[in-house]
């Protein structure tokens, strides 16, 4: 009896190869996007993890002075848990020697290279060092490098001692504290005379925007599979309500409801293998040719490796299969639920899924605003990530059900306006069609919102990340002198015709407005007056700052203070000073103000100029770079060519737009795909409402041309209402997401011309869904049509 | 999260020490230009208490078992081990490689610290005169073996012990050449097993005060240990009557037992073949079934012990990890002493 059941149920399949098909190809296109976005998180994870920066240096305090390895071991016996490092470049190779001992620095890369006692030997022995792939063939001879992923490119690294050697120099840059000192000991810095420890500052900006990134990822990953299941849940429904003379006819031959209902969870349980395993295998596709760009934007934002290559990780690839499982019981598991209440022998309805009621839609439109209105109360009182994924959940699908209503009064709208007979009709039957492509429409609705969405975010995202490097990078180079002799000796020799302009940068730590943060001293420049990106300024704000009046403060600290342009602000010393503009800070959790040159050396005389920002033609930078670093023994981080940093980053930046457009594509297509499905469904049922109108004399090719036209109108509806509803999801994803998550906010910047280029994507995709059923209709027998009449129930 | 390579490291150091390996098989190979220990050689006093960098594998191995002012029984472990990755060049010692465990039981809780360094900068070292074995802060030091300070800590936990020898140190096998195996690999190993312990334990509840024994192990190779040898189990035991033993088992395709017996001044038997042990009860630690009741018998000396744990779950939670704690004995005779238990998986 079950064989006889499950054959009548595949019967429907083989009939309708093209909803098998869409129902399978839903599941795998939706499992195929959420896999490829996980995957390629896995990957980037997994990288950090086995490679995190070559060495893990960010975030521990470190002695700074007069150090040798002699100090290392001293210290080290006297219980701080100290680490050497060196760090300087090696003149004429455009490379980094970064010295480390591999027995007590912070795991990384390179300690995972050193596992064999002949690496580890010759290691130790200075006859090997470690770098990227890509930098060994850069290695100057006379030293051997072995390959090791994860190093930064362009870095060296060797054992501490060795290094000393390569370098010629027996003096350590710093001892990093690597764990905190006992109590019972001593202060560190009084330690080791004239050193000084350096706190972290805490100041890490770019990893922070490299998890959002994956945040942001992760949700796009999510509304692609929201795309999907709306997909999958058309064609479930429409299977079952088209097999529901089928299931009656089944109950009344005396097949159990167990066993229909068993059969059609393995039925579900079979959609789920199929278009689970060939969406993993399309996500490992998506996710492989993606890769690249992810891992070298990552790379530019973190300056550690992400792995080129994919590996098959279990939790991915169960993740998919999990969705697909989910989609597939969220999709069928209401029409199952149906079947169980349903009575043996209820009355056929073939119809009564394409012709919801009005009632549904009301009723649809009720749940969409209620999940609006949680998703406002989790705007407002939400905390936590969940909450905030929560709201994106709660703002979509609220969006989604509201849409056919929303359709429907802007169609009833439009039907008032219209006077000729035809017209009329074409608004009407508009209106009875949305419901049947209710489903399809939200799903391209989704997909729009969740392009513009996405689109807005990588677009601030990018504008931000731009300001910043432009605020931070602005110089061609950036130069940290040892102390104030060795700075006047640099500046001396700089001015010497070597540079365009040489500015000094001083800072001091300073209480601002309570809270410890710093304060710069600039002098003023063009670098600063065309670059910085201020949020607000006063008049004059720059001629007044170089006169020594007021100061910049940070967006940070103005809006933690609630304060902005002509307010005074509290800035730890000199007294309160008029704020002459707000500037973007972007990932500086700590609040920071600039003051003139003399205004600043007026109130922290103490510090004396060690750091310059050169401007010199961006083609002699490189060279500059050396020729400092060799004329002047600097430490590798002492001498910063910010010029291809920067051009190395916005590259990067580029990149990340391929994949976020490629992802976009991908969904819209997926959308479209929906939209062709339901259109090509409803043709088929809808030719009892053609037919009059042919045989009142309109001509197939006009029905067929109105059918083309109101397709494209929808979609130009949808794709208008869809606008909204993506700006409120950047909004989300900016400002609730990423405050929840790293509690800052990135500026929202809107970008109407991209929402046009989107429309006409979706007017496009429409068109191309709606092009078939119209040439049928147009090429469609008269014969058929007539057949209607005599079919007439 | 511990990292894998230092975990590897761990693992290269540990491939050689008998006293706490469990990866044995890496010894099978061969001496590869390190000094191997002959038959016949007389050690040297107070010399051979420094560093052998000749020799691939040394340790400097000292265990305690403490009573507290408060009652209870404790036992402290302190271990330096050398690992040299290439043999001598022209004199010139090759890289060396120290690492370092502590370990500190109380009845109901076991505490165990790790430390890796260098040996080209003084980081970590071992001289002979005066003594001093030390790695960062971590201190074993005195003029010569016969009075030592013992220090230790990790985190909030520690030790600052004073031991003082009573006896004479202790050559192991024939005049301190020890056999480890049926194929005859062997080590250098001397003992000074008659400290008196005094001092004081830092713990998470406040400073203890102890007395007790303590045991000194010297021991240094280039290949202990046969290829099919797994891991091993071995005592170092106090009698209430002024005897000491010390005891192994190297687990292999076929067992190879040894045990010194030592009177009270000093004279020592060598026994081969002549232990038997035998796990009583075993107890799940790490996910290991490990053994911490045993019955151990010399029957040539009259000796029936059976061993207890004080803490069954003296695990070293360290890169490579093992089982080294305390234990008290009844039977033939009272005792106490020390396990050290590797290669249980």
């Amino acid at each position: 009896m079950i064989r006889a059941a499950l054959a009548a149920l595949a019967g429907h399949w083989r009939r309708h190869p093209v909803q098998l098909l869409t129902l399978v190809v839903g599941v795998a296109l939706a499992t195929g996007l959420w896999t490829g976005v996980q995957a390629i998180n896995a990957q980037a994870r997994l990288s950090y993890a086995e490679a995190a920066a070559t060495i893990d240096r960010d975030g521990l305090p470190r002695l700074e002075g007069e150090l040798g390895l002699a100090d290392f071991a001293r210290l080290r016996r006297e219980g701080y848990l100290v680490t050497p490092l060196v760090e300087r470049r090696l003149p004429g190779t455009g490379l980094r020697v970064l010295g480390l001992d591999p027995f007590t620095a912070p795991p990384g890369a390179a300690s995972a290279a050193l596992g064999d006692a002949e690496t580890l030997g010759a290691f130790l022995a200075g006859e090997a060092v470690l770098a990227a792939p890509g930098t060994v063939d850069r290695l100057p001879a006379g030293l051997e490098g072995r390959p090791v992923e994860g190093i930064a490119p362009g870095v060296v690294v060797a054992d501490v001692a060795a290094a000393l050697r390569i370098l010629g120099t027996d003096r350590l840059d710093a001892l990093l504290v690597a764990r905190p000192p006992r109590p019972d000991l001593p202060p560190l810095a009084g330690a080791v005379p004239g050193a000084r420890l350096v706190e972290p500052t805490g100041e890490n900006g770019v990893a922070r925007l490299t998890d959002s990134f994956h945040l942001n990822l992760t949700a796009f990953g999510l509304l692609a599979f929201a795309v999907g299941l709306f997909i999958v849940h058309a064609a479930i429904g429409l299977a079952f309500e088209q097999r529901r003379p089928l299931f009656r006819t089944l109950r009344a031959l005396g097949v159990p409801l167990r066993v229909l209902a068993g059969c059609l969870a393995g039925e579900l349980v079979l959609f789920t293998l199929l278009g689970g395993g060939l969406g993993v295998v399309l996500g490992y596709a998506v996710a492989a040719a993606l890769l690249p760009g992810v891992a070298a934007t990552l790379s530019g934002l973190y300056g550690a490796g992400v792995g080129g290559a994919l590996t098959l990780a279990p939790a991915w690839w169960l993740s998919g299969f999990a969705m697909a499982g989910i989609g597939l019981v969220a999709a069928g598991g209401g029409s199952l639920l149906r079947l169980a209440r349903m009575p043996v022998l209820a009355p056929a309805m073939p119809r009564a899924w394409a012709r919801a009621s009005a009632a549904t839609t009301a009723r649809q439109a009720a749940g969409g605003a209620a999940l609006l209105l949680v998703g406002a109360a989790l705007a407002i009182w939400g905390d936590g990530l969940a909450a905030g994924f929560a709201l994106l959940g709660a703002l979509l699908l609220g969006a989604a059900l509201l849409l056919p209503a929303a359709l429907a009064l802007l169609l009833a709208l439009g039907a008032r306006l219209a006077r000729a007979p035809v017209a009329q009709w074409v608004w009407a039957d508009a209106r009875q069609q949305v419901p049947g492509l209710s489903l399809a429409l939200m799903a391209l609705m989704l997909a729009l919102a969740a392009n513009i969405g996405v689109g807005t975010m990588v677009g601030s995202f990018r504008a931000t990340f731009t300001g910043w490097l432009d605020q931070r990078l602005a110089a061609e180079l950036y130069v940290t002198a040892r102390d104030a002799d060795q700075a006047d000796r640099i500046r001396a020799w700089l001015e010497g015709g070597r540079a365009d302009a040489v500015l000094p940068i001083v800072s001091a730590e300073a209480t601002l407005e309570g809270a410890p943060g710093e304060v710069f001293g600039i002098t003023d420049d063009a670098t600063y007056r065309l670059h910085w990106p201020l949020l607000d300024a006063a008049p004059d704000a720059w001629d007044r700052l170089a006169a020594g009046e007021g100061a910049m403060v940070n967006e940070q600290l103005a809006r933690r203070e609630g304060l902005w342009t002509g307010d005074r602000a509290d800035l730890g010393r000199g007294g309160p000073r008029e704020i002459l503009g707000v500037y973007s800070d972007y990932g500086n959790p700590r609040p920071q103000a600039y003051l003139g040159r003399t205004a600043f050396a007026a109130a922290f005389p103490e510090v004396e100029t060690t750091r310059f920002a050169l401007r010199v033609d961006p083609g002699a930078a490189p060279a500059l770079a050396d020729a400092l670093a060799g004329a002047f023994d600097l430490p590798g981080e002492g001498v910063l060519d910010q010029g291809s940093v920067k051009r190395f980053s916005l590259g990067v930046f580029e990149r990340t737009f391929a994949v976020t457009g490629a992802l976009n594509a991908l969904t819209l297509g997926v959308a479209a795909f929906a939209l062709w499905a339901s259109l090509t469904t409803l043709a088929g049922m809808r030719l009892p409402q053609v037919a009059p109108l042919w045989a009142l004399g309109l001509t197939r090719r006009r029905i067929a041309l109105l059918d083309f036209g109101r397709a494209l109108a929808l979609a130009a509806l949808t794709a208008v209402l869809a606008v909204p509803v993506g700006v409120a999801l950047a909004w989300a994803l900016l400002a609730v997401v990423n405050v929840l998550a790293f509690g800052w906010r990135l500026p929202l910047r809107v970008f109407p011309l991209e929402w046009a280029a989107l429309g006409l994507w979706a007017m496009l995709a429409a068109g191309l869904a709606a092009l078939f059923p119209a040439l049928r209709l147009w090429r469609m027998p008269p014969a058929a049509l007539v057949k209607v009449f005599s079919h007439e129930r | 999260m511990r990292d894998r390579g230092l975990a590897l490291l761990a693992a290269l150091l540990l491939a050689a020490p008998a006293a706490t390996a469990q990866g044995f098989a890496g010894l099978g190979q061969g001496g590869d230009g390190f000094a191997l220990p002959r038959e016949g050689t007389a050690l040297r006093f107070p010399a051979d208490h420094g560093a052998h960098p000749a020799y691939r594998i040394e340790w400097w191995y000292l265990t305690a078992v403490l009573d507290g002012a408060d009652g209870r029984t404790y036992g402290v472990q302190w271990t330096l081990f050398r690992s040299a990755l290439r043999p001598e060049e022209g004199g010139t010692p090759g890289p060396q490689v120290w690492m370092g465990h502590m370990g500190l039981t109380t009845p109901d809780a076991h505490h165990s610290g790790e430390r890796l360094a260098r040996g080209d900068v003084g980081q970590a070292g071992a001289v002979a005169q005066p003594f001093e074995a030390w790695i960062d802060d971590w201190r074993m030091a005195g003029g010569d073996l016969a009075r030592l300070d013992l220090a230790a800590r990790e985190g909030g936990v520690g030790y600052d012990l004073a031991l003082a020898a009573e006896g004479p140190l202790v050559l192991h096998g024939r005049d301190g050449f020890s056999v480890k195996s049926p194929a005859g690999q062997a080590s250098y190993y001397y003992s000074q097993p008659f400290y008196r312990v005094e001092g004081t334990l830092h713990l998470e509840g406040g400073d203890v005060a102890v007395t007790g024994d303590g045991w000194l192990d010297r021991e240094w190779s280039s290949e202990p240990l046969a290829a099919d040898q797994t891991g091993w189990d071995w005592f170092s035991l106090h009698l209430g009557d002024g005897h000491k033993l010390m005891a192994f088992r190297l687990r292999g395709a076929e067992d190879f037992t040894y045990a010194s017996w030592i009177e009270p001044g000093g004279e020592t038997t060598a026994h081969y073949g002549a232990l038997a042990l035998e796990p009583l009860a075993t107890t799940e630690v790490a996910g290991r079934a490990v053994p911490t009741r045993w019955r151990l018998r010399l029957p040539p000396e009259g000796v029936d012990l059976t061993v207890e744990a004080v803490n069954p779950r003296s695990w070293q939670d360290t890169l490579f990890p093992y089982w080294e704690g305390p234990v008290t004995a009844t039977g033939s005779h009272d005792a106490r002493g020390y396990l050290e238990m590797t290669g249980y998986e």
